[in-house]
């Protein structure tokens, strides 16, 4: 058996930085050393490819995998920076009913055996995609911006983490956490924002990480590079090098990154549920 | 600056949001709201029987409405009641 760690990254809700927390993550974890595996489910609308800047080197993907087309060797991408990232890409010209679930359960497990870790960016929604995403997942990181539909959405999608997942099917309980991205602590602080506590406390998930609204988020997208890779020293980047930690294990409080050299935002204690 | 935002209270829409989700998922979360609704389907069904007992009125006037909050669960009946004739006839 292997002990590879299956993370599936899911919001319900698109645009709220699922794909910029997935390879933000991924490329912190692969920093640390592990060897990482992103897998892009959004069948149809793939984008981690380009966020990572891997559009051009992409050639199989999940689909000619699920279909045996391809084999995951020849499918897997390898990152341009790091030796031991990859991504496995999401095909672009099929529909999400591509995937079927036998085939994603072969392809994880063949995963589990390269990788130490494989992080799982879901579509948006609570259909087949999104379901297929999180279902063969371990763990599962909830991504939610400080604003109502969003919050709503993750409290469905928490429901079906809790219900459409193998974990939860053999009777166990998926473990999660909460990563709040695009805040801004001063909109908080005014009452214009849903607090980190607001969010924390209405989804009763443990958090794992607030990413401030960052313009180095926009512009590591431009060049196709993960934001923990093209800034180090980014509020953004920082919150994720951060969450990656808490991932890992260590206990470190919460704090969010400001745009301020030099300043830490309020700290907040990660609240366990 | 605000005087509420120098004193750091937040009496503002983000409260306003948070109690709004509060109360939502709490509805949604349930999962008995088609319990609820085949259990105001009956009792409306009784009270529209035994008001007509008394009162001519439309099958439609009857409406009931079931609102969880927080701890409580309150049934509200509104019955809509014709201007003349309100006795039925012995």
């Amino acid at each position: 058996m292997s002990n590879a760690t299956v993370i599936v990254v899911t919001s319900g809700k698109g645009g709220v930085g699922k794909t910029t927390s997935t390879a933000a993550i991924a490329s912190a974890l692969a920093k640390q050393g592990y060897k990482v595996c992103a897998v892009d489910f959004d069948v149809g609308l793939r984008n981690l490819d380009l966020i990572m800047g891997a559009e051009r080197r992409v050639v199989f993907d999940l689909v000619n995998v699920v279909r045996g087309e391809a084999s995951i060797k020849q499918a897997l991408v390898r990152d341009k920076k790091l030796d031991n990232l990859y991504l496995l890409p999401a095909s672009q010209t099929r529909d999400k009913d591509a995937l079927t679930d036998e085939g994603v359960a072969s392809v994880i497990n063949e995963l589990r055996m390269y990788f130490d870790w494989i992080v799982c960016d879901s579509p948006a929604g609570i259909e087949r995609g999104a379901t297929l995403a999180m279902r063969y997942a371990d763990e599962a990181i909830i991504v939610s911006n400080p604003e109502v539909s969003s919050v709503r959405d993750c409290d469905r999608i928490i429901g079906l983490l809790d219900s459409k997942t193998v974990v939860a099917e053999d009777g166990g309980r998926m473990p999660k956490h909460l990563l709040i991205t695009r805040y801004d602590v001063e909109r908080a602080k005014l009452g214009d924002m849903l607090a980190v506590d607001d969010v924390v406390d209405i989804l009763s998930v443990p958090l794992i990480g607030v990413v401030p609204e960052s313009r180095d988020v926009l512009k590591a997208s431009n060049v196709g590079l993960p934001v923990t890779l093209s800034d180090e020293a980014s509020p953004a980047a920082k919150a994720y090098i951060e969450a990656t930690q808490r991932l890992l294990g260590e206990d470190i409080p919460v704090t969010i990154p400001s745009e301020k050299k030099g300043l830490l935002g309020k700290l907040f204690r990660g609240r366990a549920a | 600056m605000n005087i509420m935002a120098f004193f750091g209270r937040r009496d503002d829409s983000a409260s306003v949001a948070k109690n709004r989700l509060k109360i939502l998922l709490e509805h949604e979360r349930g999962g008995n709201s088609s319990s609820d609704a085949k259990l105001i389907s009956s009792l409306r069904e009784d009270i529209l029987a035994v008001v007509a007992r008394h009162i001519n009125i439309d099958p439609d006037a009857v409406h009931l409405e079931m609102d969880r909050t927080g701890d409580t669960t309150t049934l509200g009946i509104d019955i809509e009641l014709p201007d003349t004739d309100i006795r039925k006839s012995a």
